[in-house]
């Protein structure tokens, strides 16, 4: 005979209750997280390194690196503008989850980190699906990667607090209606809070880096 | 999509809950995917087929109730299902829409045999 035994668990239970810990531990620290996500060559690293440049010195802030190689080609850059750096090799996994990003952050001193930037693997499927106990998850689409990607990866677009549009510099050169691009975003995202900016040239940071400075504050009260 | 380590992280959820159940077999498992969710079931059924070798749920069936994507408009009230791509409301072409199904993702319920089933078996 059998026997039914009602679960109704979120199958990816186990990894949202090991992010709630992260978070915590953040929280403890009072370090503001973001979780940055974007499909490969969107920009995201550069992207960080101008957030960098443009925060104030007397910021402190690290950044993880995700990446599928053990490759250190973005934590090197990281570095090389002085700024701690861990980097995660997923071993060809096409995310980082909450585990991993738990072993990096017992890897900084958090007592010495008020912002702390997570670079996720360049995806625009999987990390919408791993929560890593952050406090706000950044997407960034790039122009040149085409206007209908909240049509085709309507999920990533759904758990963003933050959307940045990537390479305006390149908005003579490639066919991108900005109109659908932005109905197909509101469609899943209502209202999401969007920065349209270059991260070569750095037109439109100052918009980004207020939100940001004001997020970190607001995390240290 | 990640089907690996999200069927591993389904196989701990059903051994854990046979266990506290004194389950001798898992026979049946059953899950909501919605069809925002990005897994293919043949995919997930592949690496059940592997990883649950040696294991109380080893041979379980796997059930998959695919829930569509289902939205409403804020406007007009129209509901609708996407079957393909994201679209606005069919009725009064609105973008203001709220979407009420489809990303779920979790494991609803599973059949077990229990010990005692299995000896009532053998002496019946």
């Amino acid at each position: 005979m059998k026997q039914r035994v009602e679960i109704v668990k979120k199958i990816l239970d186990s990894n949202e209750q090991l992010a709630e810990q992260n978070r915590k531990k953040l929280d403890d620290h009072q370090v503001f997280a973001i979780n940055v996500m974007a499909s490969p060559g969107a920009g995201k690293t550069t992207f960080i390194l101008q957030t960098i440049t443009k925060l104030p010195k007397d910021l402190r802030l690290a950044v993880i690196e995700g990446d599928t190689a053990p490759v250190t080609i973005d934590a090197d850059k990281i570095t090389a503008v002085g700024m701690p750096a861990v980097q995660i090799n997923t071993g060809g996994d096409c995310h980082l989850d909450a585990n991993m990003v738990g072993l990096a952050i017992d890897e900084l001193d958090l007592d010495e980190i008020d912002l702390l930037l997570i670079e996720n693997v360049g995806n625009l499927i999987c990390p919408a699906g791993f929560a890593l106990g952050n406090h706000a998850n950044i997407l960034i689409s790039s122009v040149p990667e085409g206007d209908d990607k909240p049509y085709k990866y309507p999920n990533i677009y759904r758990n963003i607090d933050v959307l940045i549009i990537n390479k305006i510099d390149l908005l003579p050169y490639v066919d991108f209606r900005m109109d659908y691009f932005r109905e197909g975003v509101e469609m899943l995202n209502p209202g999401v809070r969007t920065f349209a900016v270059s991260s070569k040239t750095g037109e439109g940071f100052e918009d980004w880096i207020a939100w940001l400075q004001a997020k970190v504050r607001s995390a240290q009260e | 999509m990640h089907e690996l380590a999200v069927t591993e992280s389904l196989l701990a959820i059903v051994v854990q809950s046979a266990k506290e159940n004194h389950a001798q077999k898992v026979t049946d498992i059953t899950l909501s995917i919605g069809a925002l969710s990005s897994i293919i079931d043949d995919s997930v059924q592949f690496y059940w087929n592997h990883i649950s070798k040696g294991t109380v749920a080893e041979e379980a069936n796997l059930h998959f109730n695919r829930i569509p994507a289902t939205l409403l408009c804020l406007d007009c009230s129209t509901e609708f299902t996407l079957e393909d791509e994201l679209m606005p409301c069919p009725n009064c072409n609105s973008i203001n829409l709220n979407i009420i199904a489809g990303e779920e993702f979790q494991v609803d319920y599973i059949e077990i045999q229990k010990e005692e089933d299995k000896n009532h078996e053998t002496t019946s």
